[in-house]
């Protein structure tokens, strides 16, 4: 039973930190001298490293908010587990912590799928970066991590 | 002795920034405009000194990709110039007001050409080393959504939505418990206080629908009676 547990908080803190790491990394698209995430596109050129702000457009802006109220659900639903369990008698259930999680993982797969869709094309070598790569894992781990906690 | 160093720290503190601060010009950072629009640049300043007599307020325009720039603007000894051959003839105005260090211009009628930096450069004798600030114009057909607006409704949404959910739970919770103890006070008929309250109460609950809802009620209080034994 406390291996259970312990592995649950474990797997929680690991989702946690991948979808941090996932939205504040600057590796979303990457190709070449170009690199882009959320928040910014930088290039590198001869004379350094530039910087600008991503696009405003609606859909980045909606990725942006999908995936920080995923990290803002995660961080709830670790809250919750570590209330629960402390306050939570035998035979009772992680209602909450499995509600936020389930929450958090839609946010994710819905900003990953935006992203997916809505990527600008026609640059040379654009390929997905890491960043985005970790966004995925993070959605899948979490019904296993729900049926463990129920 | 401790009035005297108060009045000793406020006489240094008084005097030795007049000599050390320069002035500090204050624009914009960008701002967007729609063609054809009117759009006022604001530039203030601020300075040690009261604001004199001989301030003065100077604009310059350096379009984009443009490596010089013109100047367009110019107060001095009380009287605004603004730009008569240039690309902003007939399209200036000053609308600043230099007793109030206030030395805004506004531009009418924009056009694509007018994406630039502006340049403000303000002079407060004798205070008169500082760094002029610049504000960039972006000229556009349609103003585009500013970064993080739609971010921050569909968080704040979210979060709000999240909010709501907890308040009406607790409130149905709060409700249902009350009207549980209503009932059980009834029920049990306290003596005085209560049996009166109680029967003014007793009478809408009764009138409405009556078996089926002291039957829930009751299910609802052996509920919550078995979670606490539960807890």
């Amino acid at each position: 039973m406390l291996l259970i547990l312990l592995a649950v908080l474990i797997l929680h803190l690991i989702i946690l930190v991948l979808l941090f790491v996932s939205t504040i990394a600057n590796a979303w698209t990457v190709g070449g001298t170009k690199n882009t995430d959320l928040w910014y596109s930088c290039l590198t050129t001869n004379t350094g490293y530039h910087c600008s702000s991503a696009s405003n457009e609606d859909w980045i802006q909606a990725v942006q908010a999908l995936m920080v109220l995923s990290v803002l659900f995660c961080l709830f639903s670790l809250v919750f587990f570590m209330c629960q369990l402390f306050t939570l008698v035998k035979g009772g259930r992680f209602f909450f912590t499995a509600v936020f999680q389930i929450l958090a993982s839609l946010f994710v797969m819905c900003g990953a799928i935006i992203y997916t869709v809505m990527r600008p094309d026609g640059e040379e070598d654009a390929a997905f970066g890491f960043a985005y790569i970790l966004a995925w894992p993070s959605s899948p781990q979490q019904p296993p991590l729900t049926a463990m906690c129920e | 002795m401790l009035t005297i160093l108060a009045l000793a720290s406020v006489i240094l503190l008084g005097i030795v920034p007049q000599q050390s601060e320069a002035i500090v010009i204050y624009t914009g950072w960008e701002r967007h405009a729609l063609v054809g629009s009117d759009i006022r640049l604001s530039c203030s300043f601020f300075s040690w000194r009261w604001t004199s007599d001989d301030v003065t307020f100077s604009w310059s325009y350096r379009p984009d990709g443009a490596r010089d720039a013109i100047s367009i603007f110019h107060y001095t000894g009380g009287a605004p110039y603004v730009d008569n051959k240039g690309p902003f003839r007939d399209r200036l105005e000053f609308v600043g007001n230099p007793g109030r260090r206030d030395g805004s211009i506004l531009l009418k009628n924009l056009d694509y050409g007018d994406n630039g930096t502006f340049t403000c450069d303000a002079k407060n004798p004798p205070d008169i080393v500082g760094r002029a600030s610049s504000v960039r114009l972006l000229v556009f057909e349609k103003v585009p959504i500013q970064a993080g607006v739609i971010t921050g409704s569909i968080i704040g949404a979210v979060l709000g939505l999240l909010l709501l959910i907890v308040v009406i739970y607790y409130l149905m919770r709060f409700l249902v418990a009350r009207r549980v103890f209503n009932l059980s006070v009834s029920k049990h008929g306290k003596k005085g206080k209560g049996k009166e309250g109680s029967q003014q109460r007793q009478g809408p609950t009764l009138s409405i629908g009556d078996p089926s809802k002291l039957k829930a009620a009751a299910s609802e209080k052996k509920k919550q009676e078995s979670r606490k034994d539960k807890k």
